[in-house]
């Protein structure tokens, strides 16, 4: 009896974890490949592919439509002389300015995880910050007390 | 040959597996110390508080321009959120650094090296392969514990760049809004190279936590966001890089 009451908690969790994850992750865009379009200096862009694409030449990359919480997000960047010339925001919820979407309440559609230590054996180089101010490690502890 | 001088009131270090000669390395280091003459706001001297003190406006230097030029840039493409105006008084400090590394990078590379790495108080420019022929491992530093690293990714040919307002107490705040940023601790960038990644980092920060969506609508860039409870965001292509 008690296994079969285990075994329905377990069940019971997973079905409300399965419930969950359905609707936390709803349409994400679908990876694309690097491909020229007719303009020969406009690519579109994904991000997917960000770590074999050797090139980081001149021209305009148009992101993914990535789907956020206030709705669709896609950019464009242009590269002039390696570098970033200009950003612009083709697609945005509200149309009044490109500001307002960063204004918006967001929430949590990008994966999510607790911070915990790794292993730095094989570690070269360390990037954060060097400094640490021991007022803010005290507002950080109250804040951590208070979470 | 690995050395770390502090220069600009940081830890620089420069590891070329590769290096000839030690004088390359000194080079290197040297112009760092050109950079730090040239904008530190804590230098009396620098050619940045002179201009802050409006005593040299006419004759500015082709790398003064270059930098004043790039920030205004930066702010137009980061939506104002990169801004080097305080109350009238400019700090040029959170382009610099990226700038400079950039260069420095650039410099190895004329020498005719690919595979080194240039780090200047946590953020980096890391190309071609390690000791052991492998892409670098960098460590994201716990903003709540400087001894501990919360992942460990692998690079080659990238910049990575963190921004925190731990860093020397709250100097990062939304130009926006004019008050500190809250609710974020810390901000890596991996970008194509350390340029980019430190200023995109920079206003990223400065959006708080809605900055991971800045990112991760950006072609080119990924990034990790740590909050002041502890909780990290990824962005959607930020698992590429995980070593």
């Amino acid at each position: 009896m008690k296994k079969f009451i285990i075994g329905l908690f377990v069940l019971g969790t997973y079905g409300i974890y399965s419930i969950g994850i359905r609707h936390v992750r709803p349409v994400l865009s679908k990876p694309s490949i690097l491909t020229k379009k007719t303009n020969p200096s406009t690519y579109i862009y994904a991000k997917t592919m960000a770590k074999k694409t050797p090139g980081y030449r001149d021209g305009t990359y148009i992101g993914n439509v990535e789907y956020e919480y206030y709705g669709n997000v896609q950019a464009a960047v242009t590269i002039t002389a390696g570098k970033i010339s200009n950003v612009k925001f083709l697609q945005y919820p509200n149309s009044h300015s490109t500001s307002v979407y960063i204004n918006d309440q967001v929430m949590p559609y990008l994966k999510q995880e607790a911070i915990k230590t790794q292993n730095a054996k094989n570690v070269q180089i360390i990037s954060g910050a060097t400094f640490t101010s021991v007022g803010f490690i005290k507002s950080l502890q109250s804040a951590l007390a208070k979470a | 040959m690995k050395k770390t001088e502090i220069i600009m009131g940081m830890p620089i270090t420069i590891n070329v597996p590769e290096l000839k000669t030690i004088s390359q390395l000194d080079q290197v280091f040297d112009y760092f110390r050109h950079i730090d003459d040239k904008f530190s706001p804590y230098k009396q001297t620098s050619e940045l508080t002179l201009y802050n003190n409006q005593q040299n406006i006419n004759k500015l230097s082709k790398e003064m321009i270059e930098v004043l030029e790039l920030c205004e840039q930066t702010k137009k493409i980061t939506l104002g959120y990169f801004d080097i105006d305080n109350h009238g008084h400019i700090d040029t400090s959170g382009l610099v650094k990226g700038w400079a590394i950039d260069n420095a990078a650039k410099i190895l590379k004329g020498m005719g090296y690919s595979n080194y790495f240039v780090e200047a108080g946590g953020d980096i420019q890391a190309n071609g392969v390690n000791e052991e022929q492998m892409p670098w491992q960098i460590g994201i530093r716990n903003p709540f514990d400087i001894n501990q690293i919360v992942r460990v990714i692998a690079v080659s040919n990238k910049g990575v760049a963190t921004s925190g307002n731990y860093i020397r107490g709250d100097h990062i705040y939304d130009p926006i809004t004019r008050k500190n940023i809250e609710g974020i601790a810390s901000l890596t960038v991996i970008g194509p190279n350390i340029f980019e990644a430190d200023r995109f980092a920079t206003a990223g920060f400065a959006m708080g936590n809605k900055g991971i969506y800045f990112i991760d609508a950006l072609p080119f860039f990924e990034a990790y966001l740590i909050n002041d409870r502890g909780i990290a965001t990824l962005t959607k292509g930020f698992e590429e890089y995980v070593a």
